[in-house]
């Protein structure tokens, strides 16, 4: 179990991590979320003990990474932003050092350095210069060092760039299955990827946490009702006329289609309220035809940028939707 | 420990740059040792190699140079530095493996008294004491390298500033001769010194208490020691600054002398180096 609390990472007067509180359970795969120089890299620096923290802790099973770096370190493989390869070794020499470097027992070492080697699948290109190799196996050499001697706790940092997609996917796998026996914390600003690997998404912004779920929580809980999408052919004002009649509707939106004498119609309802059919009827008894009616879903996608948005106008004072969850903690705005 | 240490050695075999050093430091005291020795007929072996110490200034900035700036710049440092490794052992490390480039150059000099003792030397043991100096003046001048190489990302500037200072120890003893020798000259100079001291120890713990504490105490002390024998300032600073230079202290084992103080001193300049390349490598993390 890894324990971080009230990390703090200050350069000069800008404030790279601002005071971060989470935990991370064992055997379970979390993946940090948020745009770029959001705080992401800083904070897995400091969780590995790279980076010295301005304020704050950090405890990997028990072992404070500065009182005890030997200890915890141990239980750490961490792949960097930039995998760390020396470009004069081979790909063995290079995961021959890792092993002694990570002081895995003599006996064991030959074998373990196979195993991971398998795991990332570069067996084929073991004794080939590192320099020489393409930026996917580059990649994928790091990834390979990282969970040499299978540590409890799998630290990745953005572990599928450079990949090509079939190699992502099979990264991804990889992931999933170190995440049965393992914590794995990986990060990335590919949601995508976050939602499809990980158990657990926290989503970091300006160095602050602003949510921290599964996935599944998290699209629920920003669902605020049924969004629908129309096209009708008529014009605005007999739209309305349409429309207004109907009170299940919450908020109604016109605006002009790209097609000819057609309008687009967003409307949204209660989440229980399922409305397809009357709009049919009552479309069809104005005798307008629809074109398209279709449900928006929101994503993921729309979660984040909505989240990283909201967080950026918090800058401004604005007091931030409430929006923590179990076993996080929302720091108080600091003005700056 | 072993692991960079035996990573270090073999990337200096990997590369060109072991085998350049080696040529180096084998080729110049070869000719030396010729010329000197076999050709005029010295007896001391010593004279080759003190006639050769310059050789450090070109030699050790191309070996020390890559030792921490490259780490760094290729971002391999996060490897070494999350490692269960403590931060003292990969330096020391990569500190012996230099000095082990070092020892295999000594190693192969080691035959040159043997050769002249196939002549009738008869020196052949001060020359082993002599060669021994030559090669603790080589790792303190390496321990100067690794500390300005744990200061930069560039190659280039670690290499350039360790010839920077490797030359000012070595053309310390003329330079000095350029500053007056009286004592209100030494006392300023002493002066500068602690709070030059004051200033840097203010950087590193960037605490000014500390820094005006240590630098109005030093300046209490020198005060009063002036005022209780002035006549002992004179001279005092350009021969304090003539003691610093590493050449120097060499010149006692070529004539035959068993230095024990500047053993003492090329082995302090050893340790002091290696502990501040900790002490940067450490701030930096912090900073």
């Amino acid at each position: 179990m890894i324990e971080v609390k009230n990390l703090t990472k200050r350069y000069g007067s800008h404030l790279a991590v601002d005071h971060l509180n989470f935990q991370v359970e064992t055997g379970q795969i979390y993946g940090f979320l948020g745009p770029n120089g959001a705080g992401k890299t800083t904070t897995m620096n400091m969780m590995t003990g790279y980076l010295g923290a301005t304020e704050g802790e950090v405890t990997i099973n028990g072992h404070d990474i500065l009182d005890e770096p030997e200890e915890a370190r141990r239980q750490i493989g961490y792949l960097p932003e930039l995998p760390p390869l020396y470009q004069e070794m081979t790909v063995e020499e290079y995961m021959r050092f890792a092993a002694e470097l990570k002081q895995l027992p003599r006996g064991q070492r030959k074998q373990l350095m196979e195993e991971a080697m398998e795991i990332a699948d570069i067996m084929d290109v073991k004794d080939r210069l590192i320099r020489n190799l393409s930026k996917g196996y580059k990649q994928r050499t790091g990834l390979a060092q990282a969970v040499l001697g299978f540590p409890e706790v799998i630290i990745l940092d953005e572990p599928t760039v450079g990949l090509d997609p079939r190699q992502i996917i099979e990264i991804r796998d990889v992931i999933k299955g170190l995440g049965k026996k393992h914590t794995v914390i990986l990060s990335s600003h590919i949601l995508s990827e976050v939602s499809a690997v990980c158990d657990h998404i926290m989503i970091i912004s300006h160095g602050r946490l602003v949510a921290s779920d599964t996935p599944e929580n998290l699209t629920r809980m920003m669902e605020g009702g049924n969004e629908l999408l129309l096209t009708a052919k008529t014009g605005r004002e007999q739209a309305n006329r349409i429309l207004e009649p109907l009170t299940e509707l919450k908020s109604v939106e016109i605006s002009p289609s790209e097609e000819a004498s057609c309008v687009n119609i967003r409307l949204q309802t209660e989440k229980t309220v399922d409305i397809r059919e009357k709009l049919f009827f009552t479309f069809a008894a104005a005798g307008v035809p629809l074109l398209t009616m279709k449900a928006s879903d929101r994503t993921l996608e729309d979660i984040f940028i909505e989240l990283t948005e909201n967080d950026a106008k918090d800058e401004a004072g604005r007091e931030p939707e409430g929006l923590d969850s179990a076993g996080t903690e929302q720091p108080e705005k600091e003005a700056e | 420990m072993a692991a960079v240490y035996k990573r270090e050695l073999h990337g200096y075999f990997t590369s060109m740059i072991g085998y350049v050093v080696l040529a180096f430091m084998l080729f110049f005291p070869s000719v030396y040792f010729i010329f000197l020795n076999l050709y005029s007929g010295y007896p001391l072996f010593g004279y080759a190699l003190s006639s050769i110490s310059f050789i450090f200034m070109i030699v050790i900035p191309i070996l020390t140079m890559r030792s921490l700036s490259e780490e760094r710049r290729n971002k391999t440092d996060q490897l070494l530095f999350t490692s269960p490794v403590s931060l003292w052992k990969i330096i020391a490390g990569k500190y012996l493996s230099m000095v082990t480039v070092m020892g295999a150059v000594c190693l192969v000099l080691c035959t040159c008294p043997l050769i002249i003792r196939m002549f009738g030397g008869i020196y052949t043991l001060s020359d082993y004491v002599c060669i021994l100096a030559f090669f603790l003046y080589g790792c303190a001048s390496i321990a100067i390298g690794l500390f300005i190489s744990s200061l930069t990302e560039s190659q280039i500037i670690a290499c350039v500033g360790t010839f920077g200072v490797l030359l000012i120890l070595y053309l310390m003893p003329g330079m000095t001769e350029i500053i007056p020798d009286t004592a209100g000259a030494s006392f300023l100079g002493f002066w500068l010194l602690i709070l030059l001291v004051a200033y840097c120890f203010y950087q590193i713990t960037k605490n000014w208490m500390a820094g005006v504490i240590g630098a109005a105490a030093g300046t209490v002390i020198l005060t009063a020691a002036y005022l209780l024998n002035a006549d002992a300032f004179a001279g005092a600073f350009p021969a304090f600054l003539n003691s610093l230079s590493l050449a120097s202290r060499f010149d006692s084992f070529v004539y035959q002398v068993l230095d024990v103080p500047a053993v003492i001193y090329y082995i302090s300049i050893s340790v002091l180096f290696v502990f501040l390349t900790v002490q940067s490598v450490e701030k930096r993390r912090w900073s």
